[in-house]
């Protein structure tokens, strides 16, 4: 499995949000989308999932361009969690995540539907609330609720055959979500990962970001700055220079090796 | 299957004996004071025939109009609700109902006597009805709905809330214009158009029940196709083109529905208010938002709420028939006003 950009570029209101960006996102990995607000991560994000058309070049997913694909066959292929919802009726949890396998799996049975998805309302942590109705709940559960429901997409699909699940894109999933369960959800992305499954999420934590990372894109001014293994991407001079962070404030984790932020100066004043 | 689901099941299983009820008593009662019974009854001499007339000629066409009015008017309610994914939209919200009420009052102060040759000739020879007025109003309804589609969409991309702002200033408009024809017209042309507006069955036959049927099921084949998508549009049009919905062909489909539904019953019974916007509220009160019990839900409680209405407008001035559109906005109001205070009530609390 294989997505990628080739030469992508988007523009709005006469500024260009996303500029020739080329990248290839690898199955079995995590990748971590990070640069400044406006850096243009999201809309890296939805012209990859095909949320919005590439005005330049072609986003493909295992060479064939999005574009030529049915939308049952790209709905298998990759699923995105976008930041916020619109959503305000009144659907059980359930219901909720069995329907976003109903495009990508139309031919599963609707008892199976239902048991994934009570399946995976567990690894989000939200088993027991499966019949209660998402209006009810706070902003951190409904997001994981939607993160249930995109990974039920791409697990449905898949259901029943050994094929690996497709893309997993998530925009900022942890953003409404506490530090526990900011480590669930990045766990799951993970596991989605190791399960042959290709995960890109965008991430505004670059500590987070370094820990669960296979590979970092930095975006900045709408180019892609730098690319690679956390510890070769996240340096002083980057944080300095994409995120005008003072020298110095990059340090390594004595144990992993992996590179983590601490502005001390800030705490020192 | 879940919870939400079993209750929906449910409900249909009570709406349908009750539409049944409901038909039967509509039947039943009437200023000629025939029963249902002279169906049945054996009439060796002839002396049920004005009866059986009553029920079959001008009882059993009303009824059925009613029903499928309601049904159609619930159905595009609920339709238009999940697609701009607000609690009070209505069908008359792209443009149908001014399109066909501005035709309506073109051929009704205008006179129609052309069009009516061109195609009431076909059908004179059953009903020698007038067919003007229901077929330049089912034209008027296309014609609207197709001009607000044209605005709304731009490179391929239908924007709803254009739909929801252009659908404003297209009804005024074609009111304004409705305006002047009123303004020009003559009292018995005045006389018409108020009853028009006010809704009333007292005109169907099978003739344009038939003439209704083809529109009819263009529409029920759509809606049996648009329960998920809509549920999907509750999760805004990203999501829902995400999970691989074909978003764009969904609103077309949506908006032909409404029209197709919509626009022929209020050519032929006039406008009725209430029943497209209350109707699929008070299902989901019981089912939730899941379309696939909401349409059907709203198809089955729309033609009993109608039917009633009807029967009551029948009977409570008799032997005048009251327009059945002043019996559902007395009833509809309170009902409208009472989801209104409760949205309102939940914006605050949430």
């Amino acid at each position: 499995m294989k997505l990628s950009l080739h030469n992508v570029s988007w523009c709005a209101g006469g500024k260009t949000i996303v500029h020739a960006a080329s990248y290839a996102f690898g199955a079995g990995q995590v990748t971590a989308i990070v640069g400044p607000n406006g850096a243009g991560k999201s809309t890296l994000l939805r012209l990859a999932s095909g949320l919005l058309p590439a005005e330049v070049g072609a986003v493909r997913l295992n060479d064939v361009p999005i574009t030529a694909l049915s939308p049952a066959h790209l709905a298998g292929g990759r699923a995105m969690l976008t930041q916020d919802s619109p959503l305000r009726a009144r659907f059980t949890l359930r219901d909720l995540v069995a329907m976003g396998g109903q495009v990508s799996a139309p031919l599963m049975g609707a008892s199976a539907r239902l048991e994934l998805a009570g399946l995976l309302l567990e690894r989000v942590g939200l088993g027991a609330f499966s019949e209660r109705d998402i209006m009810g709940l706070s902003g951190g559960e409904r997001q994981r609720a939607h993160l249930a429901r995109v990974m039920m997409q791409l697990e449905a699909a898949v259901h029943g055959t050994d094929r690996h699940p497709g893309f997993l894109l998530l925009d900022e999933p942890i953003s409404a979500q506490d530090l526990s369960r900011q480590h669930l959800v990045l766990d799951l992305a993970r596991a989605h990962a190791r399960r042959g499954g290709g995960v890109v999420l965008v991430i505004h934590d670059l500590n987070w970001a370094a820990a669960c990372a296979d590979q970092i894109v930095v975006l900045h001014e709408g180019r892609i700055y730098a690319q690679g293994p956390p510890e070769h991407v996240l340096t002083n001079a980057l944080a300095s220079h994409v995120f005008g962070l003072e020298e110095g404030q990059v340090h390594k984790h004595a144990a992993t090796g992996k590179p983590y932020i601490l502005p001390h100066n800030m705490i020192d004043q | 299957m879940t919870l939400a689901q079993r209750r929906g099941v449910l409900l249909l299983c009570a709406l349908l004996p009750l539409l049944l009820l409901v038909t039967a008593v509509s039947l039943n009662v009437g200023a000629t004071g025939v029963h249902l019974t002279a169906l049945w009854q054996s009439d060796a001499h002839g002396s049920l025939y004005a009866e059986r007339v009553v029920l079959t000629q001008i009882r059993g066409p009303h009824v059925v109009m009613a029903g499928l009015t309601g049904a159609a008017l619930a159905v595009a309610g609920a339709v238009m609700q999940g697609l701009f994914r607000n609690p009070l939209a209505d069908p008359g919200l792209i443009g149908v109902s001014s399109g066909a009420a501005l035709a309506t009052a073109c051929m009704i102060v205008l006179g129609g006597a052309g069009l009516d040759v061109a195609v009431g000739g076909v059908h004179a020879f059953i009903t020698g009805t007038a067919w003007s007025v229901p077929v330049a109003g089912t034209l008027g309804s296309f014609a609207a709905a197709w001009l607000l589609y044209r605005f709304a969409t731009r490179g391929g991309m239908t924007s709803v809330s254009m739909i929801l702002l252009a659908g404003v200033a297209l009804s005024a408009f074609a009111g304004a214009l409705t305006g002047i024809l009123i303004f020009r017209a003559n009292d018995a042309a005045l006389r018409d158009l108020t009853f028009w507006t006010m809704g009333s069955f007292a005109g169907a036959t099978w003739a344009r029940i038939g003439m209704l049927c083809p529109f009819l099921l263009v529409a029920a084949w759509i809606t049996a196709g648009l329960a998920m998508p809509l549920n999907a549009l509750l999760l805004g049009e990203s999501d829902a083109r995400l999970m691989g919905y074909p978003v764009e062909r969904i609103k077309r489909l949506a908006m032909l529905l409404v029209a197709c539904s919509v626009g022929p019953t209020v050519s032929f019974v006039g406008a009725i208010g209430f029943v497209g916007v209350v109707v699929p509220h008070l299902v989901r009160l019981v089912t939730g938002p899941d379309h696939r019990f909401v349409l059907p839900g709203s198809a089955l409680l729309g033609a009993a709420l109608l039917i009633a209405a009807d029967t009551l407008a029948r009977v409570i001035a008799m032997p005048a028939d009251v327009p059945v559109g002043i019996v559902t906005a007395v009833l509809g109001t309170p009902v409208f006003v009472w989801l209104l205070t409760r949205a309102h009530e939940r914006e605050v609390l949430a």
